[in-house]
């Protein structure tokens, strides 16, 4: 198994120039409009939704896409819009969690297993390589069989089984940066390990997170929709995209509505997601996405 | 030592580390093994004793650590907590339509992804290639099940031209369809990518002005020095796919080794899915030896790389 090694820039750029170059191409103008309008949405869910979404009874069960009713209505006569509405606070915070956990432990354990050097090194990328030989999806249902079935549980599962392939790309990264001049300099003056740590090694590393970041929520916000969809995840009455989808599959033939929009929701903002994470990932580290 | 006989050997420890990552992870489950084992009826003391020791869980950590160990490696997974069956035969029952499965989605992938590869890769920034670069890329995010569920409705249930559930091959389509899909996208780049490197070599260019078809160039020449990355990454696809496709099964109702895994982790029977995720990784860790042995006998060159 090959993990590519992104190169180390040196320098981020002032956040005004950052959003111009990212803006750069019409897939990630596409991508940003499409994920600020549904930010927009998942903040004010409950100003903007008709209906309260987990309210039964608002319209006829299984109700078909009207103007009261923009994505119709499901089995139990909940509105399907301000259920999808509130979904998207859930999928967004749910990915964003996500990421979270797999880039600090991740970052955490790559920089300093490369730090260490040596046993630690290399007992570390041993055992980081049998993890990444379970199938991700296995790895996160074996963390939910564990931890037990909900929205946060699948979060964490999602979270955890990212943290092997993160912790990878940061130590071969951390590797190019023990042994520069500067490091050695800190470590002669007399810094203590942590303060190495933290203070020279993990700012040179922030482009690296960043797009590791950027690329990764698109594939957390779907593993969490999957785990739900499966059942492992949010459980009903949750207004959550995967568990909706699940509940629509059966109705599929008399009210595809009901699994359309949701599905349409979740595609949605992954593929925004991922457009501003790729066009990102371009402008920070233009070798690690394989674009140079 | 041979080198293939020190390849087979270097997986031993990685089954040692994966076998004892999945022993670790599934101790951590909260709750007495015992009551799950009898699924909530309620049994006496001593009942529950026998039951403890029928399952080995009166011995230490360590004596259940070697034990099972020992099982795995004579590929004995125990029984089922529900089923009382023996795990291997619950999971050898259900190999068949997961293979099946695996094969049809490979075969949709590799047509679809090696035509659109090679078409992109000979005409980097054509109109072809940024087609399916985009689509790739919009490929990506799409919700494998939601594409299945579409699937179903348009060409199952609103033009009924195959049929969305049962064993044949005609209710394979549209799951092979999804499963294709989502490897051609990745099929596509890395040939494409592959073969743009191939086709600016020397050798490339001695085989044009030796008056040879273009056709013959790109399958005798370019091709057979660009397969090798994306075969490693359709065989690494297709070791994962031989333990069930879990949503794709899910999604068209097949019986196969994925959906059986998410029974097994929502009844919480442990040794199912103890013997499930050994199987998966198992087979996952062969597979990929094997491919190694096969590049080591293909191309020479990598038999004397280190390991």
């Amino acid at each position: 198994m090959t993990t590519t090694t992104p190169a180390v820039t040196t320098a981020i750029l002032p956040p005004r120039r950052l959003i111009a170059r990212t803006l750069g191409t019409p897939g990630a103008v596409a991508g940003s409009i499409i994920l600020v309008l549904l930010v927009f949405g998942a903040l004010f869910a409950s100003l903007l939704s008709p209906f309260d979404p987990n309210a039964t009874r608002v319209c006829p069960r299984l109700a078909a896409p009207s103007l009261t009713n923009f994505f119709g209505c499901d089995l139990f006569g909940r509105d399907i819009f301000s259920r999808i509405l509130h979904g998207a606070q859930l999928s967004l915070a749910v990915g964003l969690l996500t990421v979270a956990i797999s880039l600090i432990a991740g970052t955490i354990i790559g920089m300093v297993i490369a730090f260490l050097g040596g046993r630690v090194d290399r007992i570390g990328v041993r055992m980081l390589d049998v993890m990444l030989g379970f199938p991700a999806i296995v790895l996160a249902i074996l963390i939910v069989a564990v931890l037990g079935v909900g929205a946060f549980n699948a979060a964490l599962a999602v979270g955890i089984s990212g943290i092997p392939r993160i912790a990878r790309v940061i130590r071969s990264a951390t590797l190019t940066l023990v042994g520069r001049e500067y490091v050695d300099s800190a470590r002669a003056v007399g810094a203590s390990q942590t303060r190495i740590l933290r203070r020279h090694l993990l700012p040179n590393l922030w482009p690296i997170v960043i797009v590791l970041g950027s690329l990764d929520l698109g594939t957390a916000i779907l593993s969490t929709a999957t785990l739900s969809f499966l059942g492992l995840g949010a459980q009903p009455p949750t207004a959550e995209w995967g568990a909706m989808l699940s509940a629509g599959r059966e109705f599929m033939r008399y009210a595809p509505w009901t699994m359309i929009f949701p599905g349409l929701a979740l595609f949605l903002a992954v593929m925004s997601v991922n457009l501003v994470g790729d066009r990102l990932s371009h402008v920070l580290d233009p070798r690690a996405s394989g674009h140079v | 030592m041979p080198w293939f006989v020190r390849r087979v050997l270097g997986i031993v420890p990685t089954l040692f580390l994966t076998w004892t990552i999945v022993f670790g992870v599934l101790q951590l489950i909260p709750g007495d093994p015992v009551m799950l084992a009898l699924g909530g009826t309620p049994a006496s003391d001593e009942v529950l004793d026998n039951e403890r020791r029928r399952l080995g869980l009166d011995q230490p950590v360590y004596i259940q650590y070697l034990t099972f160990l020992k099982k795995m490696a004579i590929g004995d997974l125990g029984n089922g907590y529900s089923s009382k069956q023996p795990v291997s035969e619950m999971i050898a029952a259900r190999v068949r339509p997961s293979l099946e499965l695996a094969l049809g989605g490979l075969l949709v992938g590799i047509l679809l992804g090696v035509a659109l590869g090679i078409a992109a890769g000979l005409r980097p920034h054509g109109w072809i290639d940024t087609m399916t670069m985009s689509t790739a890329l919009v490929g990506v995010s799409l919700p494998s099940f939601w594409i299945g569920m579409l699937l179903i409705y348009v060409f199952g249930l609103q033009l009924e031209w195959v049929p969305i559930l049962g064993d044949g091959i005609d209710a394979l389509i549209l799951p092979s369809i999804t499963i294709g899909l989502f490897l051609a996208g990745g099929l596509a780049r890395l040939i494409r990518s592959a073969l743009i490197e191939t086709m600016t070599q020397d050798y490339i260019r001695t085989a044009h002005s030796k008056g040879l078809s273009a056709v013959r160039v790109v399958a005798k020449h370019a091709m057979r020095n660009a397969i090798i990355p994306p075969i490693t990454l359709l065989g690494l696809q297709f070791a994962v796919l031989i333990g069930g496709a879990v949503v794709t099964e899910r999604v068209f109702a097949r019986a196969g080794l994925g959906s059986m895994l998410i029974d097994a982790v929502l009844t919480k029977d442990i040794p199912l899915v103890q013997g499930l995720v050994v199987y998966t990784t198992t087979a996952y860790i062969v597979i990929n030896l094997l491919l190694e042995l096969l590049y080591g006998i293909v191309d020479p060159r990598i038999r004397s790389r280190r390991a």
